[in-house]
């Protein structure tokens, strides 16, 4: 290549005390690239973003902008250098509407609202209240800002994770858009179909430092993978029931929800959950899925209709009242169900404390046991156990699961548990989802990554508009099934929707997928 | 950010003795409170004997109790600041109740206000979800007029002070050479069982879970206004026996009793590591807290300066101090 980099990043490294989170990371993007950087969950790509965006500064290592050392000490030295980020935080400030918002970081209203609703967002007041904007649209509005200035390089962290399909496809289109204007485009990102669609080329981060650089070509996932890892991981299917079981004839249901209704945002759903069977449920952002979830678990009451946990009918007002009844809730934001400056013992032996005949003296040796049996049964690293929050995100979302592990809560409500995680522990998750419905226990998984639904589920709950639309078998339940199910469209229909429609990354992202499948 | 590695490269002296001290926060508070003690003894030669050492921890124990209250309600993420006017009510109560009840009844009359407060405190802020602050101070100036209206129906019968509470509190008893203050046999029970309360039982672990996130604490099944009653119940009992023994060190019955302590207490426990947002903290460090804050008030009045300056300087080396504390300690 002769093009000059625009970024050129070098033995870029910072320490945390003892620990290295970069050790030796290097990074070059040339104008007009889309250029992904993967990694594992801990691997320093959060560490380079925020080096990259003078967020923090490193302890060694040479940042090349243009050709000229930039010493960006300040997020608005990394600006001016034209260096813009979004981070996977929303970063409006939410007491503010966006108006002020926007004032704040002195950014142009006019290109800003042009790119708001070029991100598929028509209708946005900008005298709404940050805090009143769903998380979704908040997510877009921060690349709109970032957008509406022009920067030379825009790093996009996680971007599209926690946006409904519709939503990212049009944030994937004006990614793709700004690199053919000439601009470079940082994309971090778990999802291979997006990297498959949208990026020219990938850095690959282990242990803090750049393991390779690949040019992203069908059948590059693996190897992507692989070098993440540091070893080759199989990625299977995991299998789900199998035939014999299957034969069985059902179960009692363990929990059955007739006509749940929730305010306007779910109506008339129903459905059965059994013993030993892991349901999915698929649906875009905000279709009622949420409500679904915290009624079952005993958060918010349900404003019509009827739960049946082993066939009397429940009411819930707290969730101490679902826990009683054996169903727990993992909520999909971690930062939810952590208390983050308390060690790992006690986060998982939270639930244990929680009723008043349980506030006396802890046996410590039982609890020691049994914390450490559900830390095993989970791998969680706990080199950091001390405090939660120094734990990386995939070893956080194992302690808020431990935690019912070792409650052995009957059923675990599971919502969105792999976002944002490292593909290992996604894979261990799956592991312990069809585990525990091995053993008897039922699971309701939401999940927002459509390619998990068929390497866990027995059957999959499709939500739309707050209304149960569709109830598939795991053999239909394919990707494309899915979306078209997700947008309310009727089984059967032949158009393809969401990013499979746009034709050059349908063939990159069956590519991409065939190279999955091909693996033994 | 997350560790990949730990790299085993020897530091340098300074930051190896910081870590050192951020693993034991409990160093730097004693260093601090010896190098306080070896101040005074220098200002003026000799004053650090035997009866200085009794009436310094006599001094500092209703302290370290009022901050005892503080430490756990600032856990959650609250504050008490009902302690001080609970403490004069049932001292109060006490000393004009004795003379003509008998001394049990005495105490559950005593003991009652203490109850009660602490019970409209935890339902104020664990029901209807009042500020700790707005809802304590509002149970404090309650509590005060309410003191008032008592002190004109008993003006006529006087007070006194029960002789055990008396012993109990100015009281030394001589123990393998050295004299102990008998207010010791209340605290160090009293100081177990918090430390105890607050390490090893499920209602310790909660008071840290809910001022952690008490969102989670939810989730995991845990009831918030039963812990936030329990504790404000709990608090105010510790200020009303605070304050039997209070009343019992100082023998001047008044309305005002306790009330200089609060803030103190408050400083307490802030500069003993606890965070006054929650999640964070301990009883041992309040402990030292308040003796820090009891030796300095003696070195400070031993400097002979106008009672403005002093204070102006008593709160400087209040920030002072917490503020390098939490430096050391937040190794960052």
């Amino acid at each position: 290549m002769t093009t000059s980099p625009l970024l050129d990043a070098s033995g870029v490294a910072k320490n945390y005390g003892a620990v290295a989170a970069l050790r030796d990371a290097s990074l070059s993007v040339l104008p007009g690239e889309v250029h992904a950087l993967m990694g594992a969950n801990g691997a320093g790509k959060s560490t380079l973003v925020k080096i990259l965006t003078g967020a923090i500064s490193a302890n060694a290592g040479r940042i090349l902008i243009r050709g000229e050392a930039r010493d960006i000490r300040s997020p608005a030295a990394a600006r001016r250098a034209g260096l813009l980020p979004v981070y996977q935080e929303p970063s409006l400030i939410p007491d503010l509407d966006v108006l002020s918002n926007l004032r704040l970081t002195g950014t142009p209203v006019e290109p800003f609202r042009a790119w708001v609703r070029e991100l598929g967002i028509p209708d946005l007041d900008l005298r709404d209240t940050a805090r009143d904007i769903p998380l979704a649209v908040l997510r877009v509005l921060d690349l709109a800002r970032a957008l509406a200035v022009e920067p030379d390089v825009l790093l996009l962290d996680e971007m599209t994770a926690a946006l409904p399909a519709n939503l990212a496809e049009k944030v994937l289109e004006v990614v793709r858009r700004q690199g053919d204007a000439g601009r470079s485009v940082i994309f971090i990102s778990h999802r291979f179909v997006e990297i498959a669609a949208l990026c020219d080329r990938a850095t690959v981060l282990r242990d803090g430092a750049t393991v390779g650089v690949v040019d992203i070509e069908p059948g590059v996932e693996e190897k992507i993978v692989e070098l993440m890892l540091g070893t080759r991981i199989v990625k299977t299917h995991v299998a789900a029931r199998s035939v014999a079981d299957k034969a069985r004839p059902p179960a009692r249901p363990r929990i059955t929800v007739k006509n749940l209704r929730v305010g306007t945002k779910l109506s008339d759903v129903s459905f059965d959950l059994a013993d030993g069977e892991v349901a999915g449920v698929v649906a875009l952002e905000g279709q009622g899925q949420d409500e679904l979830f915290a009624a079952l678990a005993g958060s918010i009451k349900p404003s019509g209709g009827t739960i049946e946990v082993d066939g009397s009918p429940v009411k819930f007002t707290h969730p101490i009242d679902a826990i009683r009844s054996g169903i727990a809730y993992v909520p999909g934001d971690r930062s939810e169900a952590l208390a983050m400056q308390r060690s790992v013992r006690e986060n998982i032996a939270l639930p244990f404390s929680a009723a008043l005949r349980n506030w006396g003296p802890i046996h410590m040796r039982k609890e020691r046991a049994t914390v450490a049996s559900a830390i095993e049964r989970l791998q969680i690293d706990t080199r950091a156990q001390g405090e939660v929050q120094r734990l990386s995100g995939g070893n956080q979302q194992k302690v808020t699961i431990a935690r019912w592990i070792a409650a052995d809560a009957r059923t675990i409500l599971c919502f969105d548990p792999t976002r944002g995680i490292d593909v290992g522990t996604k894979q261990e998750i799956y592991h312990l989802m069809r585990e525990l419905a091995g053993n008897g226990k039922s699971v309701l998984f939401y999940t927002s990554e459509l390619e998990e639904v068929q390497r866990v589920c027995d059957r999959v709950i499709v939500i739309f508009g707050g209304r149960l639309v569709d109830i598939f078998p795991v053999e239909e339940a394919d990707e494309p099934a899915l979306m078209r199910a997700a947008y309310g469209l009727p089984r059967g229909a032949k158009a393809d929707v969401g990013i499979l429609a746009d034709p050059h990354s349908s063939t990159q992202a069956s590519n991409a997928s065939d190279a999955a499948e091909a693996t033994p | 950010m997350s560790s990949t590695a730990i790299t085993p490269s020897p530091l340098p002296l300074g930051r190896r003795a910081k870590r050192f001290m951020a693993d034991r926060p409990l160093i730097p508070l004693i260093i601090l409170l010896v190098i306080l003690v070896v101040i005074l003894q220098i200002l003026r030669p000799g004053i650090v004997n035997e009866r200085w050492i009794a009436n310094t921890i006599k001094f500092a124990i209703p302290l370290a109790i009022l901050a005892g209250c503080q430490t756990m309600t600032m856990l959650t993420g609250g504050i008490d600041l009902s302690v001080g006017t609970v403490a004069t009510m049932s001292a109060f109560i006490m000393a004009t109740q004795i003379v003509n009840q008998d001394p049990a009844v005495a105490f559950l009359l005593a003991m009652m206000p203490a109850v009660l407060i602490g019970l409209v405190n935890g339902i104020g802020v664990g029901v209807f979800r009042v500020h700790p602050l707005i809802m304590t101070l509002g149970t404090t100036l309650i509590g005060t007029g309410c003191l008032q209206v008592y002190q004109r129906t008993v003006i006529a019968s006087g007070a006194k002070i029960p002789d055990f509470l008396a012993w109990l509190g100015t009281g030394v008893t001589p123990m393998l050479g050295f004299a102990l203050p008998n207010a010791l046999l209340l605290f160090v029970p009293l100081a177990a069982l918090i430390v105890f309360t607050l390490a090893r039982t499920g209602f310790g672990r909660l008071l840290y879970a809910v001022g952690d996130n008490e969102r989670a604490t939810r989730l995991s099944g845990v009831q918030y206004w039963q812990v936030i009653t329990a504790l404000y119940v709990t608090s105010s009992l510790l200020a009303g026996i605070t304050g039997l023994l209070y009343i019992g060190l100082i023998k001047a019955p008044s309305l005002s009793l306790a009330e200089p302590l609060v803030l103190p207490s408050v400083a307490a426990a802030v500069i003993g590591g606890t965070s006054i947002f929650g999640g964070r903290g301990g009883y041992t460090g309040t402990i030292i807290g308040a003796l820090i804050l009891t030796v300095l008030t003696t070195l400070l009045t031993i400097l002979q300066m106008p009672e403005g300056a002093r204070r102006i300087l008593f709160g400087l080396i209040v920030l002072f101090v917490t503020a390098a504390y939490l430096r050391i300690v937040e190794d960052k």
